[in-house]
């Protein structure tokens, strides 16, 4: 560890918030976008599944 | 050399289907090499003498900033692709790529503002790297705009590719912005011909972090090509099976 406690390690010396902030919203940005891509296959799927069975229907 | 393997990655259901074996085993793994790579960078790795914590920054930045380029890079080989061989999954690889690369190159410039503070002052200037890697932000705003604007599909896959071939020109001017202009920005962290800078015990995290956010990427890629395969290819029958296969 390069720090001695867990709340040093909080604090980063006095840059704690830069640190942070950077890591909160590039950890948002990364989830946001593969929960996006996850969705949009499952949503594509669905839709032409629909289709598929209207279409079969007639 | 063999080209068949050209020839089947040319093929939207030859595609789909290698990635349907590998998209969530590569994302995964890039999952494991980020968390690796930013624990051990943001715990482990020794305080810069310099910049004291605040250079912790920099197992985010350095990754997001390289594979802004090289998705760039890829987005702009597969519209040269396009325009000489019309083949179809470049311009499927385009609008895949583009909205993963608009978001990785927005995290390196927030990342780099961040770190702006403490270390220069101020949260942005208007110097060639940050200014060229804002156009590249902007370069995939453009091919998404495009994407999603006209009507035309086929003219909007030629647009995009003409755009990223043209675009490729901010790749070198990224790169060597370091070393033409005067600059707040520090020189390149990864250098193939020379050894890194920075001590191992801070370079080796920097590795794997990149590493992680790549397959991360890649993964995602595969993905969101594999969902545009199936919206352009519906008409195929292997399709319909595919969609069917699984119920609803």
């Amino acid at each position: 560890m390069a720090f001695d406690s867990f709340s040093d390690f909080l604090q980063m010396g006095r840059h704690g918030f830069y640190v942070w902030s950077t890591y909160g919203i590039s950890g948002v940005i990364l989830f946001a976008i593969a929960w996006q891509s996850w969705q949009q296959k499952k949503q594509v799927k669905r839709q032409l599944a629909k289709r598929f069975i209207r279409e079969q229907e007639k | 050399m063999s080209w068949t393997w050209f020839h089947k990655l040319g093929s939207p259901k030859w595609f789909f289907q290698f990635a349907s074996r590998w998209s969530l085993g590569v994302f995964l793994s890039g999952v494991v090499l980020l968390l690796i790579g930013l624990v051990w960078g943001l715990a482990f790795a020794p305080e810069d003498y310099q910049q004291g914590n605040s250079f912790r920054i920099i197992y985010i930045h350095v990754p997001a900033a390289i594979l802004a380029q090289s998705c760039y890079l890829g987005l702009g080989v597969a519209g040269f692709v396009f325009l000489v061989w019309q083949m179809k999954m470049a311009p499927i690889f385009i609008k895949s790529v583009a909205p993963l690369g608009a978001l990785v190159a927005l995290i390196a410039l927030v990342s780099g503002a961040i770190w702006g503070k403490p270390t220069w002052g101020t949260w942005w200037v208007w110097d060639a790297r940050l200014t060229s890697v804002l156009v590249l932000f902007l370069l995939y705003m453009g091919v998404i705009a495009i994407q999603n604007s006209l009507e035309d599909k086929i003219l909007a896959d030629k647009a995009v590719a003409v755009i990223g071939v043209v675009g490729l020109i901010n790749l070198p001017i990224i790169k060597y912005s370091v070393e033409w202009w005067n600059t707040l920005h520090q020189p390149a962290t990864f250098k193939l011909t020379e050894k890194p800078a920075m001590p191992m015990e801070m370079w080796l995290p920097l590795l794997i972090s990149s590493l992680g956010l790549y397959l991360f990427i890649a993964g995602l890629a595969m993905l969101r090509m594999q969902t545009e395969v199936l919206n352009r290819e519906r008409r195929s029958s292997w399709v319909k099976e595919e969609v069917l296969k699984n119920g609803i």
